[in-house]
């Protein structure tokens, strides 16, 4: 039915070692992601899920290997250099301005697209304004696809939880990236709220050609939407493909679903 | 003068075409549709469905939230002499089947994806249904389905036709007559097939009429359109009698922001079934709960004096001069604050229907300065049959007849109408319109009820619902299950309530608790629960739904005539009744004869005397799947009260 553009890699891991003192906590990572495709990394517990995505994200430094995004070479990069090649992500345990509203928090992701300085704004002079009420179009955009219209104005700590997640994906959203990292999008929801979040990861995709890498816990959801699955285990890459041939690997199936002794 | 839906439109918008016809709430702010924008886009939609091959006489079947193209698309079907059938847009796919097959429908017009992937389930079960088009193309983008396309491209292609075939549209709304059929409305039914009632443009607008001169209604009124559009209320309020009045019909965002968009828009003109009014008052005494001492009692004092003095005032009675300037502060501190609260600031008019309202509830909305009001009539009589005018609002009665309506009470007790707002008929089936249709043209409302010494109808019960208790200390009694039901609702505690009695020695009754009041009630006594399956199994919950049956019998041993039907037995079921797994109409009512098959072994526990019942149900969630809820069910005696007369 739907039709797929998946392009020409875009990210390309290659060789990632990172190390916390004496702890290894990814042995010789590589993978590549393409443009348009849903590329999902998977693995139990402490397997290096959240370090590998850090990575990509340019919070952590790794010690050997590259990271190359379109063909640009990246080592040493902070959060924002990479967030400002079209990187955007959200949070595992949610990193939301809680006590601001729904329609606030959205809004900081437009940040870096804000061309006008302080005083512009402090004053709010005409191009201020208009540069705001564009950025607010957009925002309202975003709150209509993830439909959180009824909570516009309702301060984000007062939600439940699955829909903070939802504002978290607005958030990044709004950043209008080319990479969306996912970090453990449907931890601790209920079967619907899943349900909920697998469509719009689907749709983010679909409508905005947005390139996803997320971490996912839950191997029934990664196996529905992904194009192709990276599965980790202590640091090392133990299986690469598309759901089916990850789903029958034998390493996968031992490590990941357990084995019978 | 006696017109059609599209003549309506063509004068409004020669007449005022500027003015406001619909907003509709996106991205945050609320758009606005002129009558002459309408107009043009109902050309255009017309000229689309014409080249689409829809003919005078067709069927063409709308499904979806109130949204301003939705209606625009009614009106271009009605301008081609098509004939408009909503359907209930949360039914799953198979329900819809009966009714697109039975009117041979092959066009639809539907809100987004999920009603499209409903249409599409369906090419199977209706090979006839070969246009459908969409409003919100979310989703749909990839979809490559013969006969798919959306609205834009609709009002496209009408453009280009109508540019070809210049006065095509007006020709064919000229040949529409005030005697065509507008529009089949399909009853959600408690047993059977849903049955197509059909009514004429005529019928439609008499009505409509009828009920705008009663209440005065006119261009400058706001309405919110946020109830199903399959249902007739929701029709004539916010289609026939907005073409009648030409006032503006505003659609909320989404479902969920219904509230929020109530309080910006403020209507004049207001419909709501008693269930949302008791929503909101539940949310309010929530709220207040949570509220600090000082404006708790703030809140508790100046309803006290609501109670004592507001209706009084509302109905136009002599209050003392003290009382009035207390009232006065109170509507500055309290009423008038919470009034904008709940959407209600600029209400001049508003209406309750559909089932019984509970006595507490109906005062309370008046109390607080709100002209709430109730109204009887049902999709046969395209509403408008009894209204209560201003100052004679009760709790218990449903109003008087307006123009042009005539009642008899029948030998049994049924409620007979005739008025020209009456159904052409059952859409083919002439079995089912000569069993309420008379040759006379009096209808059957199936109502038991009659009128009071001031004029004012009363309802008691489904006709055929009202039985009789068999064998036992009350052999022969009246059982009234709909009132014990209601009466037991009335409790902010009791959800739903389905009585049996009829055939038996005594009354019995399951019973769903509210889990939003419930659940407060259980927080604030420290008591931990788990879900509903869980809550509505706790001891204490029991016994706080023993002491609303006991009340609820002491009321009905008060009413000689209803006192055999006090419940002597109930259990709280173990789920909730849900309309998903047929055990409510659409419309949220309990289908009694269903449920009491379906949960076969609860009722005999109930009247074998048995102490509890294990019971395993199968659910079905709103995504289509199934599980199962299990529970052991504790069967509750109840205190019965001796009949007053008796005592007596």
């Amino acid at each position: 039915m739907a039709e797929r553009r998946i392009g020409e890699v875009i990210l390309d891991v290659s060789n990632i070692t990172l190390r916390f003192g004496g702890v290894k906590a990814l042995t010789d990572i590589s993978f590549n992601v393409r443009e348009h495709e849903i590329r999902a990394i998977i693995g139990p517990n402490g397997a290096g899920k959240s370090s590998m995505l850090n990575c990509i994200n340019g919070v952590y430094q790794p010690q050997e290997g590259t990271i190359t995004f379109r063909g640009q070479q990246f080592k040493h990069m902070n959060s924002r250099q990479v967030a400002e090649m079209g990187v955007a992500r959200t949070f595992q345990n949610l990193a939301l301005f809680k006590g601001m509203s729904v329609v606030d928090n959205i809004m900081t992701g437009r940040n870096l697209k804000m061309r006008c300085n302080l005083f512009q704004q402090a004053l709010r002079l005409g191009p201020a304004q208009r540069e705001e009420d564009a950025h607010r179009a957009f925002v309202e955009r975003i709150i209509d696809f993830l439909e959180i219209q009824p909570y516009r104005k309702t301060p984000v700590g007062r939600m439940p939880y699955g829909l903070q997640k939802r504002v978290d994906l607005g958030r990044a959203l709004a950043m209008e990236p080319q990479v969306l990292l996912l970090d453990e999008p449907m931890a601790g929801m209920n079967v619907e709220e899943k349900q909920d979040m697998s469509r719009f990861i689907l749709d983010v995709n679909d409508e905005f050609g947005t390139t996803i890498v997320l971490i996912e816990h839950d191997m029934g959801v990664v196996m529905d939407i992904s194009d192709r699955v990276v599965v980790l285990d202590y640091g090392r890459k133990i299986g690469d493909g598309v759901p089916d041939e990850v789903r029958a690997n034998p390493d996968v199936i031992s490590a990941y679903l357990g084995t019978t002794h | 003068m006696p017109s059609t839906f599209p003549r309506l439109l063509l004068d409004h918008a020669a007449q005022r075409p500027a003015a406001p016809a619909l907003r509709e709430k996106e991205y945050g702010i609320w758009q606005t549709l002129s009558w002459a924008d309408l107009a043009a886009l109902v050309r255009d939609l017309a000229g689309g469905l014409a080249q689409a091959g829809l003919q005078r006489g067709q069927h063409l079947v709308v499904i979806g939230e109130n949204r301003p193209r939705l209606y625009a698309a009614m009106l271009a079907a009605q301008s081609l002499g098509a004939i408009v059938v909503p359907l209930y847009q949360d039914a799953v796919a198979t329900e819809f089947a009966y009714p697109i097959n039975n009117a041979e429908i092959a066009y639809a017009v539907v809100e987004d994806q999920e009603q499209v992937d409903k249409m599409l389930e369906l090419r199977t079960a209706c090979p006839q249904l070969g246009h459908v088009w969409f409003d919100d193309p979310r989703g749909l983008r990839h979809y490559r389905e013969p006969g798919l396309a959306s609205l834009d491209a609709l009002v496209e292609a009408g453009r280009a036709w109508n540019a070809r075939h210049a006065g095509f549209f007006d020709a064919e709304v000229a040949q529409g007559g005030p005697d065509d059929v507008a529009a089949m409305f399909f009853t959600s039914g408690t047993t059977g097939h849903p049955k197509g009632v059909v009514h004429s443009h005529a019928t439609l607008i008499d009505r409509a009429q009828a009920g705008a001169r009663f209440d005065r209604l006119g261009p400058d009124d706001e309405v919110l359109a946020y109830l199903p559009p399959a249902w007739i209320g929701q029709n004539i309020f916010s289609y026939a009698q907005w073409l009648a009045c030409g006032y503006v019909v505003n659609c909320p965002e989404s479902a969920a922001t219904v509230t929020i968009d109530l309080k910006e828009i403020g209507p004049t003109y207001y419909f709501a079934p008693p269930r949302v009014f008791e929503g909101l008052l539940t949310s309010v005494t929530i709220r207040m709960e949570d509220a600090g001492a000082v404006k708790k009692w703030l809140f508790q004092r100046c309803m006290a004096l609501a109670r004592r003095v507001g209706t009084a005032l509302l109905d136009g009675k002599p209050v003392g001069a003290a009382d009035r300037l207390l009232y006065a502060i109170g509507n500055v501190l309290i009423y008038g604050p919470l009034r904008n609260t709940l959407g209600f600031s600029r209400v001049r008019v508003a209406y309750t229907a559909g089932e019984a309202i509970g006595p507490d509830l109906f005062s309370f909305y008046r109390s607080i300065g709100i002209n709430l009001k109730q109204l009887y009539g049902s999709t046969e009589t395209a509403v408008f049959v009894c209204l209560q005018p201003d100052h004679e609002a009760h709790a218990d009665t449903v109003g008087v007849p307006i123009e042009g309506v005539e009642i008899r009470v029948a030998d049994n007790g049924e409620i007979l109408v005739r008025s020209p707002g009456l159904l052409k008929g059952y859409y083919k089936n002439p079995a089912a319109t000569a069993e309420v249709l008379t040759a006379d043209g009096w209808y059957h409302t199936g109502d038991a009820g009659f009128l009071d010494a001031g004029g004012h109808l009363k309802i008691i019960d489904r006709a055929k619902d009202v039985g009789r208790l068999r064998g036992g200390a009350n052999d022969g009694a009246m059982f009234a299950p709909k009132y014990v039901e209601n009466k037991l609702k009335f409790f902010p505690y009791v959800k739903e309530a389905v009585a049996y009695g009829d055939g038996r020695e005594k009354a019995c009754a399951f019973v769903n608790i509210d889990m939003e009041a419930v659940g407060n009630w259980a927080e604030k006594r420290n008591l931990p629960y788990a879900g509903y399956t869980d809550l509505a199994g706790k001891p204490e919950v029991r016994e706080l739904i023993r002491d609303c049956v006991e009340k609820v019998n002491a009321d009905l041993a008060a009413d000689a005539l209803l006192a055999g039907s006090q419940i002597h037995r109930f259990l709280i079921l173990h789920k909730e009744l849900d309309a998903d797994d047929g055990e409510l109409t659409r419309t949220r009512k309990v289908r009694r004869g269903f449920i009491g098959e379906k949960y076969q072994v609860l009722v005999d526990a109930l009247y074998e005397g048995r102490a509890e019942q294990f019971i395993e149900t199968q659910v079905r969630f709103e995504d289509g799947r199934t599980g199962t809820v299990s529970a052991t069910l504790k069967i509750v005696d109840a205190k019965v009260f001796p009949s007053m007369r008796k005592a007596a």
